[in-house]
């Protein structure tokens, strides 16, 4: 028995597979999205080979949705156009990619899913293979349905203990991308496991693998449980690793765990929240691939209920995807965020790139539930963007600083 | 292939090389253009056919956006040399054409504006005075590079069967 990766390709090829061996794997699935989809497109058009299958391909407007150039105007109509020539029905603009291949049950346990976007990873918390590539590869798939595959290392991380009240997936991750360095995990596959994990919504685990690409990794997974059987329906896939080979094992204690902050410029300078407390903040955004699902949205919603955001502090939420944003609705989450003063937008991409709304400007300070800090990323270079929680995001909105929500006092 | 060196940092995300808001295009020349516009304004204007790039740890991190080493190409960049990539860089990179070359310590050895003269499918990176030997890409991506790219190796191949048949190891 290898590691959950040996044992999904070992099933995939009907042979044993290794760390190490390269192969050739034909997907379940691949999806690209509105700025990656039509360089793919334009790789299927010049290989002159018939489509694969037009029932695996997967398309999502997401990046710039709706369009707010003429630019991303044309990208959309690319790929309409693309998907009327080949009969393609899988053509979303209900949110971000990651999100709606979770909400339409297109990543299954004990698959093996690939999307032009590096955060595809985050399929990986149902029990699959998942992993980002290039335009150029994504095309390859629309035509031969395969990739190539080196088969890679495992690391596990083995979160013994429970999370303490106000610690979530977000701290954890964060924690050990500060532990394993930005690119700790290059070309492995992560596996989270352990007590706190099994412990974790699905809503979690996808923030777990969400973030495993940011400190380099291939693909994050998590062993799939009844949790997962629960949320993905089907039949169980047994995917028992007895004795896998790990290259390595971190162990984290979660109880000692407190919220962290990723500081300006790498995700990897990662500080205890009372390190940078008090920093104020011209914008909060709430939302995105990692931190927008509805269960992050509970947890703002929670906080900033009875409160107002600061007047210097413009606050962003937005739904990771319309199945979000409905039951959101139902929830009364949105009206929360209406009347504490923040901006809801439509289910997307949002603030996380820079690219369509949200853009923050030079010498401005942002504090994000994104997954990238990049300089240069949500707009100026000159902007510094903290990476943390939704508790975190949402306490800090209604303070204007960065702020543990520990420390609120209750609402009167 | 000889030219001039521009050196970068480590961790030089897409984000830098391909700033979110310029990569809303498959033009290629609007890519060109964009490559590095804020991390290093003066590139665009001043490279030439043959210069490379030499950077430190987890060149091209982040987004998987091919928009990134495609605007490097368009500009006619001979190779980029960093100590180590990130992972979907490096396949994109290859996949395009677009030669890379691991080498531990040429961001250290190496200056700015150095002249040197890089073999990229050797890994040799030479200037007047010191010869450093880099790892150039092996196996499937070697492969991938001889025939000049991914979509080239398919199309010829009708295919993945000339990788399937070698039973790639």
């Amino acid at each position: 028995m290898g590691t959950i990766t040996e044992e999904l390709f070992s099933r995939r090829l009907g042979r044993p597979v290794h760390a190490g061996d390269t192969v050739i794997a034909e997907v379940d699935v691949a999806m690209a999205h509105d700025v990656t989809g039509p360089l793919a497109i334009e790789a299927f058009r010049t290989l002159g080979l018939p489509l694969w299958d037009a029932r695996r391909i997967v398309f999502s407007f997401d990046h710039v949705m709706p369009a707010n150039t003429v630019a991303a105007a044309e990208l959309h109509r690319v790929i309409r156009e693309f998907c009327v020539e080949h009969t393609i029905t899988n053509l979303f603009a209900e949110g971000i990619c990651h999100q709606v291949m979770v909400d339409r049950r297109l990543a299954r346990p004990g698959g093996i899913v690939v999307g032009a976007d590096s955060h595809s990873t985050t399929y990986g918390a149902l029990g699959c293979f998942a992993t980002g590539l290039g335009s150029t590869d994504i095309g390859v798939v629309f035509a031969t349905g395969k990739t190539w595959f080196r088969i890679p290392e495992t690391i596990r991380i083995d979160v013994r203990g429970a999370l303490p009240p106000g610690v979530y997936a977000k701290d954890l991750a964060l924690h050990v991308i500060a532990q394993m360095g930005a690119d700790g995990a290059d070309y492995c596959a992560v596996e989270w496991g352990g007590e706190a994990v099994a412990a974790m919504s699905v809503d979690e685990r996808l923030t777990l693998c969400n973030l495993s690409t940011d400190f380099g990794a291939k693909t994050g997974i998590v062993e799939p449980d009844s949790v997962t059987f629960a949320h993905a329906g089907g039949e169980p896939v047994e995917l028992p690793p007895v004795r896998p080979d790990y290259a390595r094992t971190l162990v984290v204690d979660a109880a000692r765990l407190r919220p962290q902050v990723a500081v300006h410029p790498s995700i990897d300078n990662v500080h205890d929240i009372d390190d940078v407390s008090g920093t104020p903040l011209d914008e909060v955004f709430i939302g995105s691939c990692t931190n927008g699902r509805l269960s992050d949205l509970a947890i703002a919603a929670s906080i900033l209920s009875g409160r107002t955001v600061h007047p210097r502090t413009r606050t962003i939420v937005v739904p990771a995807s319309r199945g979000v944003y409905l039951d959101a609705l139902s929830a009364g989450y949105i009206e929360i965020f209406a009347r504490a003063g923040a901006l809801v937008l439509n289910p997307g991409c949002g603030p996380c790139l820079g690219r369509q709304h949200g853009v923050v400007g030079p010498g401005e300070r942002v504090l994000s539930t994104s997954n990238r800090n990049y300089p240069g990323r949500m707009g100026s270079p000159d902007a510094q963007i903290f990476l943390a929680s939704p508790a975190v995001a949402a306490a800090s909105a209604f303070a204007g600083a960065i702020t543990d929500p520990a420390t609120l006092e209750p609402v009167a | 292939m000889s030219g001039r060196v521009f050196l970068l940092g480590d961790g030089v995300s897409t984000d830098a090389i391909m700033p979110g808001r310029y990569n809303v295009t498959t033009d290629p020349d609007a890519l060109r253009r964009a490559c590095l516009i804020e991390a290093r304004p003066d590139f665009v204007e001043t490279v030439q056919p043959g210069d490379v790039i030499v950077a430190g740890r987890n060149f091209g991190c982040g987004s998987s956006r091919e928009h990134a080493p495609l605007s490097i190409k368009r500009n006619g960049v001979a190779a980029v040399i960093a100590a180590s990539f990130a992972r979907i860089f490096y396949r994109n990179a290859v996949n395009i054409g677009l030669p890379v070359i691991r080498c531990a310590d040429a961001h250290r050895v190496l200056r700015d504006g150095d002249e040197v003269t890089v073999d990229a499918l050797t890994g040799t990176i030479a200037t007047r005075t010191t010869t450093l030997h880099g790892e150039p890409p092996s196996g499937v991506a070697l492969r991938i590079i001889e025939a000049g790219s991914l979509v080239e190796l398919i199309r010829r191949g009708g295919g993945w069967s000339a990788l399937e048949e070698r039973r790639v190891s």
